[in-house]
C-alpha cells in the first residue's frame, strides 16, 4: 500500500457504538481525508481530535487501515 | 405501459419479537395483504420478496420460495431482492414494472427482516455490509458513523444544527406514539433527544432508527382490474429506482443523495407532478439527518433548508407537508428489508383515509422514498387516489 501523504479533513465522527471487530477500540475518530491528489480516503485519526478543515499527516497503516495525525 | 394499483396492504407490528421467526412475520403480512385485497393465494402470479440480510441475521437462505410456500403459494416465480435498506423498495419497483409491462396481473410484494436475535455489535457489523468492506468499513465505519459524517459536513456547509435534527426525532416519536403498529410509542422532548447517549458524534441514540423485527406486504394489479379487489385502489402514478457509489468517500458531495434526486426527478416526470404538488411523504429517516437530506433532495425545500424546515414544524402532522406520519423509521421501527413496502402501506393507508389518529386531510397525493446504504440505492414512488 502506498503512503497517502498529507491531506485535509473533509468530514469526521467519533464512534461510540462499534462493529464487533472494533469493540476494544471505542471511542475512535473516523474521518474522510481529502488527499493532495484530490482523492478521498476513509481512515482513522490518532491522538488529538481533528475537525473539518484541519490538516493531517499520514502516520502508518495498521491492518490495512490508514491512520493520520493532526498537523502540529 | 399499463397503470398499476395497490389493491391490498398488510403489515405486522414492528418491534422486538423473540418468539417469532422470519417466515412467520412475512407470512402474517402477506396473508393480511391478501385478505385486504379479498384475494386467494391461488390468484398470485408472482412473488417478490425484499430482504436485506436474512442469511446473516438468521442463517436462512432461498427466502422467497420459502416464504411463498409458507403461505401455500407454490409453482410461481418467487424471487428475493437485496438492495440494503431499499430491498423491498427495489422488489416493489420491479414488481410494478412487471405488472405495468403486462407480464403478470396479480402480484404479491413482501418485505421482511428479523434483526433482534443478534447482539448490537453483530447487528452493527451485518448492517455495515451495505457499505464498502474493503475501504470505509475496514477503517471502522458503521452506518451511524457514515450518517454522522454526512451530518457533520451538512452542519459545516449549511449551518444545520443538532436542534434541527432533534426536531425530526421529536416529531417522528410524536407520530409513532399514535401508530398502534409502531415499535416505540413514546413521546420525547428536544432536551431528551439532545441529551441522548452518543452513538457516533454528533448523532445520539435519538438520531438513530430502531433495530426491529417486522414485515409488510402489498398486492398490486393493473388499475383496470383493481375493482375486483378493492373499492379503494391506490394508483402508482410514478416510480423510479436509481443507484450511486456504495462508498461514502467516493461520492462527490456527501450532503446530497444523488440517487434520491435522480429517482425523484424521474418519478415526478412519470407522474406529471412537481415536488410542490406532493401533499405528504414517508421518507427514509434511518437517521434524523437523512430525513433532512430527503426533504431537500426530493425538492420540497432548497439544499441547506431541510433543518430549518423541520424545526419550524412544517413536516408535523398539522404542518404544510406532513413527513413520516407513521412515525418513520425512527419510531415506527426499521426492520430494514420491510421498510420500503412498509412505506407504501403507510402512504396507501393515508390515501385510503384509514390512518386513525394520524389521519391527515390533504391526503390525495403522497410520496415514498426508500434508501439503501449511504445512498447507493434509492426508490421513489408517487401514489395517488385512483
Amino acid at each position: 500500500m502506498t503512503n497517502p501523504g498529507s491531506g485535509t479533513v473533509y468530514t469526521e465522527t467519533v464512534v461510540y457504538s462499534p462493529p464487533e471487530a472494533y469493540v476494544n477500540d471505542v471511542p475512535y475518530q473516523l474521518a474522510i481525508i481529502e488527499l493532495e491528489n484530490g482523492r478521498r480516503l476513509t481512515g482513522r485519526i490518532d491522538g488529538e481530535r481533528a475537525q473539518i478543515g484541519d490538516r493531517v499527516n499520514f502516520v502508518d497503516f495498521r491492518n490495512n487501515v490508514a491512520f493520520f495525525k493532526k498537523t502540529a | 405501459m399499463r397503470p398499476v394499483a395497490v389493491v391490498g396492504i398488510g403489515k405486522t407490528a414492528f418491534g422486538a419479537f423473540p418468539d417469532r421467526d422470519l417466515r412467520s412475520l412475512a407470512v402474517e403480512a402477506g396473508h393480511k395483504a391478501l385478505e385486504d385485497a379479498h384475494a386467494k393465494p391461488s390468484q398470485i402470479e408472482a412473488f417478490y420478496l425484499g430482504n436485506f440480510a436474512g442469511p446473516s441475521f438468521v442463517g436462512q437462505n432461498h427466502l422467497a420460495p420459502y416464504v411463498a410456500a409458507g403461505m401455500g403459494i407454490i409453482g410461481i416465480p418467487a424471487t428475493r431482492f437485496e438492495a440494503a435498506c431499499a430491498s423491498s423498495g427495489a422488489a416493489f419497483f420491479h414488481a410494478v414494472s412487471a405488472v405495468a409491462a403486462g407480464l403478470y396481473d396479480v402480484v404479491l410484494v413482501t418485505g421482511v427482516e428479523k434483526m433482534t436475535s443478534q447482539p448490537t455489535p453483530k447487528v452493527t457489523e451485518i448492517l455495515a455490509g451495505a457499505g464498502d468492506l474493503c475501504g470505509e468499513v475496514r477503517a471502522g465505519a458503521t452506518f451511524p458513523a457514515l450518517f454522522a459524517m454526512i451530518a457533520r459536513r451538512h452542519m459545516y456547509q449549511y449551518g444545520t444544527t443538532r436542534e434541527q435534527m432533534a426536531a425530526v426525532a421529536v416529531k417522528n416519536h410524536a407520530n409513532g406514539a399514535k401508530n398502534p403498529l409502531a415499535h416505540m410509542r413514546k413521546v420525547i422532548t428536544i432536551e431528551q433527544a439532545l441529551a441522548g447517549k452518543p452513538i457516533s458524534e454528533p448523532l445520539t441514540v435519538y438520531d438513530c432508527s430502531l433495530v426491529s423485527d417486522g414485515a409488510a406486504a402489498v398486492v398490486i394489479a393493473p388499475l383496470e382490474r383493481a375493482s375486483e379487489f378493492t373499492d379503494k385502489p391506490v394508483r402508482v402514478l410514478g416510480i423510479s429506482q436509481a443507484s450511486d457509489n456504495v462508498a461514502l468517500d467516493e461520492k462527490e458531495d456527501i450532503t446530497t443523495l444523488r440517487a434520491v434526486k435522480t429517482s425523484a426527478e424521474k418519478a415526478y416526470k412519470m407522474a406529471g407532478v412537481t415536488p410542490a404538488d406532493i401533499q405528504f411523504a414517508e421518507v427514509h429517516d434511518c437517521f434524523t439527518i437523512a430525513e433532512i437530506l430527503a426533504t431537500e433532495d426530493l425538492g420540497f425545500v432548497k439544499k441547506g433548508e431541510g433543518g430549518p424546515y423541520a424545526l419550524a414544524g412544517k413536516t408535523c402532522l398539522q404542518g404544510e407537508r406532513p413527513v413520516n406520519t407513521s412515525g418513520g423509521l425512527k419510531a415506527k421501527g426499521h426492520p430494514v428489508g420491510a421498510t420500503g413496502v412498509g412505506q407504501i402501506c403507510d402512504v396507501a393507508q393515508q390515501i385510503r383515509g384509514e390512518a386513525g389518529e394520524r389521519q391527515i386531510t390533504h391526503n390525495k397525493l403522497g410520496l415514498a422514498q426508500n434508501l439503501g446504504g449511504s445512498g447507493a440505492t434509492s426508490v421513489v414512488t408517487i401514489l395517488g387516489a385512483a
